[in-house]
C-alpha cells in the first residue's frame, strides 16, 4: 500500500511539471479574469459575455490594425488566491493583455503580480483604489469607490434631497466600506445631517429589519445603500413591508437590480442611483450593444458588461495609439499601452474618458431614477 | 511494531523531501509552468494546515470546525508584524521566520483561550462551539482598524476616520478591506521548511509519552482518566499546538498574496482542511500530506474544463472519497490486488 502512495506521489509530481512553451504567433492574446462561479458570478459572467462581443465585433471588422484577437477567460471565484493560480495560468497560455479582474479584492492581488512581470492590466470593474496601486501598469474603466461616495454626498447635497441621510452597508465586505468612508467624508462637508451607518455582513443579509427600524424610528428621509443589488433587493422588500418608503439612493452596485429574478420590481420604482450607464441611452453606440448583447445571451447588459466592453475598446485604442505588436514581448507591450493609455480619449457605452498616469478614468457619474422599470435622467 | 513507525516516519519525511527537491530543481530550470509554481506555496500552506489539523481531529479525536480562524489570526498577526517591521528588517527571510514566530504564538494563544471553555465538550457539540469561534475570530477582524503615525498607533472598533490619525499616518489594518501590500517573503524554501518543522513536532508528538496519552483518552476517555491522565491538559496541549502551527501556515499564506482579507477564513475554508484530512485518513499524516496536495492543485488543473469545472472536482472528490474509504470497495480491492498489498505489508513489516 505504502508503495502504491508513493507510486502515486512520484506520477503526481511529474505530472504537475508540465512544461511549457511560449507560444509567439499573429494574435493579440488579451486575458480575462473575473468570477464565473459562486455568489459574485452574475458580475464575472456578464464581463466576459460583453467582452467576447467586443473581440467578435472587432474581428469581424479585422482585428486591430490588422491583427487578430483572442479573448481567454477564467474563473477566480472571487477569490485572491484562486485569481492568481487564474492569472498564472493565463501567463502559461500566452496571455499578453489582461482585462479584470473584476472584483477588488482579487484584483489587489493580481495587479501585484501584474506589477511584477510588467504586464498591462485593465480592470473593468475592480473599484477599490488599491486595486491598481502596485504599479503603473494597471487601469481602470469603472469610478473607483472613493469617487462614488464623495459623488454621491455632493449630488445629495446639491440637490437638497433630504436632512436627515440613513446608511445602510456591508461591512464584510471591501467594496461597500470603502464607498462609505468616502461618502462620510463627503457627508462631513455637506449640510445634511448622516444618522450612525447600520451594518450587516455577507453572512447575515437575507434579514435588515433592525437596520430599517432603527432608520425609520431616526427619521431618515434618504437610505444611501453603498452595496450590491442582491442585498438592496431584499431591502426594498423588507422596507415595503413596514411602511418606510424614504429615497433609496444607490451606487453602481445597484445597477442589475432590474433583472434580478423573483424581484417585484415595483418596488424599485423611484430608486435613484448614479452610474456610468444606462442600458436604455437614445445613443447608437449602446442600442446596438444592447441589442447584440441581447440577441447572444438573452438579457439586458448591466453596467459591469458595459465597462467590460468599453475595457476592450480602450484596449484597442491604445495599442493602435502605441503601435505595439503580438511579437514584442510582455513588458514591451506594457511600456507602449501605458504610456498610450494617458494620451487617447475613448468614447464608450460608460462615457467619454480619459485617463491618468496613476489609472484613473476622468469620466462623470450620471444620476438616474428608476421610472416604470427603467432608467430616467434625474437631472 | 516501534521499527515500522520509524519507517514510515521516515518515508514522510522522504517523501516530502524528494518532491521539494524535484519541484526546485524544476523551478530552477525553467520548466515548471507559471500555474504551478503559483500553486506551490499554498501546496505547503494548506499541508501544514491538514496536518495540524490532524492532529486534533485524528489524533486526539475531538472534531474541530474552527481551523481557519486559528489561521486567520496567525495570518492577521504575521503580516500585521511583517508590516511594521518592513522598514527596519530589510531581509525577506528573517522577517518572514519572525513573523511566522508572531502568528504562531498569538494563534497559540487564541487556541489556548478558546480551549480552556471549549475543550469542556465533546463530538459534535465541540464541533459546533469551534464553529461559532472560527466565526467570531472573523467577524472580530472585519472590524478593526490599525493605523499608525508619528504618535503610535491608533486603534477603533468603527471606522476609519475614529482612528484620528495625523495626515501622514497610515492605515494598517483597514477593517473588512484588512492588510494590503504585505511584503512577499514566501518562498516554496520557507513553506518546505514549515512543512518540516511540522512534521517534526507532530510525528514526535505522536511517538511521545504524551501522545501515547493523547490517544488512550481518544479510545477509552474514562480508562484513561482511572489511570490517572489529565484529561484536559492533554487535550488542550493538543489543541493549541495545533493552533499554533495552523497560525504559522496562516503567515506563510498571508506572505503569499498583497491582499488580505478576514472573509476569506470562513466556514468553507475550515471544511475545505477537514476535506484534507478526511480524504487522507484520521491520523495518517502522510495521507494528509497527500490529500492537501492532490485536493490544491485539483481544481487548478481542471481549468481546461471552464464552467463544469467544480462539478467535476466534486464528482472527482466523490469518486476519489468512496474509492479510498468506502467498506465494500475496500473489500473489493483487497479481493484484487490482495496479494500485492500483502507482500507489501509482510515487506514493511
Amino acid at each position: 500500500m505504502k508503495k502504491m502512495r508513493l507510486a502515486a506521489a512520484v506520477a503526481f509530481a511529474a505530472a504537475m511539471a508540465m512544461s511549457v512553451t511560449a507560444m509567439a504567433d499573429d494574435t493579440f492574446k488579451i486575458g480575462g479574469i473575473g468570477p464565473l462561479t459562486g455568489g459574485a458570478a452574475i458580475y464575472g459572467n456578464a464581463v466576459m459575455n460583453a467582452a467576447q462581443i467586443a473581440v467578435d465585433e472587432i474581428n469581424e471588422a479585422g482585428g486591430i490594425a490588422g491583427v487578430q484577437v483572442e479573448f481567454m477567460p477564467q474563473d477566480d471565484e472571487h477569490d485572491a488566491e484562486k485569481s492568481v493560480s487564474a492569472y498564472n495560468k493565463l501567463k502559461d497560455d500566452g496571455m499578453q493583455i489582461l482585462l479584470g479582474t473584476v472584483t477588488s479584492t482579487p484584483c489587489v492581488a493580481v495587479s501585484a503580480e501584474a506589477a511584477n512581470d510588467n504586464l498591462f492590466l485593465l480592470t473593468p470593474s475592480g473599484s477599490s483604489p488599491d486595486a491598481i496601486a502596485a504599479g503603473d501598469n494597471a487601469f481602470r474603466i469603472c469610478f473607483s469607490d472613493p469617487d462614488q461616495g464623495y459623488a454621491s454626498a455632493q449630488y445629495i447635497e446639491e440637490h437638497q434631497l433630504a436632512k436627515k441621510v440613513g446608511v445602510i452597508y456591508n461591512s464584510s465586505d471591501v467594496y461597500s466600506t470603502g464607498i462609505l468612508a468616502t461618502f462620510q467624508a463627503g457627508a462631513a462637508e455637506a449640510s445634511f445631517e448622516l444618522l450612525d451607518p447600520q451594518a450587516f455582513t455577507d453572512d447575515s443579509k437575507t434579514d435588515f429589519s433592525a437596520q430599517l427600524q432603527y432608520l425609520k424610528d431616526n427619521g431618515a428621509e434618504l437610505v444611501f445603500l453603498p452595496i450590491y443589488y442582491d442585498a438592496a433587493s431584499v431591502i426594498l422588500t423588507q422596507a415595503a413591508g413596514m411602511d418606510f418608503a424614504p429615497i433609496w439612493f444607490g451606487v453602481d452596485g445597484m445597477d442589475g437590480i432590474l433583472t434580478m429574478e423573483g424581484f417585484n420590481y415595483d418596488l424599485a420604482e423611484g430608486v435613484m442611483l448614479l452610474t456610468p450607464f444606462s442600458a436604455d441611452a437614445e445613443d447608437e453606440l449602446t442600442q446596438n450593444f444592447v441589442a447584440s448583447y441581447q440577441d447572444k445571451y438573452g438579457e439586458i447588459p448591466n453596467q459591469f458588461a458595459a465597462d467590460a466592453y468599453d475595457g476592450i475598446y480602450t484596449i484597442k485604442a491604445a495599442i493602435e495609439q502605441a503601435g505595439v505588436t503580438p511579437d514584442m514581448s510582455i513588458s514591451d507591450i506594457c511600456d507602449g499601452l501605458k504610456a498610450a493609455m494617458t494620451e487617447i480619449e475613448v468614447t464608450g457605452v460608460t462615457g467619454t474618458m480619459t485617463w491618468t498616469a496613476d489609472g484613473e478614468p476622468n469620466k462623470s457619474p450620471k444620476a438616474v431614477v428608476i421610472e416604470n422599470g427603467v432608467y430616467v435622467s434625474a437631472e | 511494531m516501534k521499527k515500522k513507525k520509524l519507517r514510515v516516519n521516515l518515508l514522510t519525511y522522504g517523501i516530502v523531501t524528494a518532491a521539494f527537491i524535484v519541484m526546485q530543481s524544476l523551478a530552477v530550470t525553467g520548466s515548471l509552468s507559471s500555474l504551478m509554481k503559483g500553486l506551490l506555496v499554498p501546496i505547503c500552506v494548506y499541508i501544514v494546515l491538514a496536518v495540524s489539523l490532524n492532529l486534533v481531529v485524528g489524533i486526539s479525536g475531538e472534531l474541530s470546525l474552527g481551523h481557519a480562524g486559528f489561521m486567520c489570526v496567525g495570518a492577521f498577526s504575521g503580516a500585521f508584524f511583517s508590516k511594521c517591521m518592513q522598514d527596519t528588517i530589510t531581509s525577506g527571510g528573517l522577517r518572514l521566520f519572525l513573523a511566522m514566530l508572531v502568528g504562531a504564538l498569538v494563534a497559540a494563544f487564541f487556541g489556548l483561550i478558546i480551549g480552556i471553555p471549549v475543550l469542556r465538550l465533546r463530538g459534535d457539540y465541540l464541533a459546533i462551539v469551534t464553529l461559532a469561534f472560527g466565526e467570531i475570530i472573523k467577524n472580530v477582524i472585519n472590524v478593526i482598524y490599525i493605523g499608525v503615525d508619528g504618535d503610535g498607533f491608533h486603534f477603533s472598533m468603527k471606522d476609519q476616520f475614529s482612528l484620528g490619525m495625523a495626515p501622514d499616518g497610515k492605515v494598517l489594518i483597514n477593517g473588512a478591506q484588512g492588510i494590503t501590500g504585505t511584503p512577499k517573503d514566501a518562498t516554496f524554501l520557507a513553506g518546505f521548511i514549515l512543512i518540516l518543522v511540522t512534521l517534526f513536532i507532530v510525528l514526535n508528538l505522536i511517538d511521545s509519552r504524551d501522545g501515547r496519552a493523547i490517544m488512550a483518552i481518544r479510545d477509552s476517555r474514562i480508562a484513561a482518566e482511572s489511570i490517572g491522565i489529565n484529561v484536559t491538559r492533554y487535550k488542550l496541549m493538543c489543541f493549541t499546538i495545533s493552533a499554533a502551527l495552523a497560525g504559522a501556515a496562516g503567515t506563510l499564506y498571508a506572505h503569499n498574496l498583497a491582499t488580505l482579507t478576514a472573509s476569506k477564513f470562513n466556514f468553507n475554508t475550515s471544511i475545505l482542511v477537514l476535506v484534507f484530512v478526511v480524504l487522507g485518513g484520521m491520523g495518517n499524516i502522510l495521507g494528509s500530506v497527500i490529500a492537501a496536495t492532490v485536493l490544491t492543485v485539483l481544481p487548478e488543473m481542471l481549468r481546461f474544463l471552464n464552467n463544469y469545472r467544480m462539478l467535476i472536482y466534486s464528482i472527482i472528490l466523490i469518486a476519489m472519497m468512496i474509492y479510498n474509504w468506502s467498506p465494500q470497495v475496500l473489500e473489493w480491492r483487497e479481493r484484487h490486488f490482495g496479494r500485492l498489498l500483502r507482500r507489501d505489508r509482510k515487506e514493511a513489516e
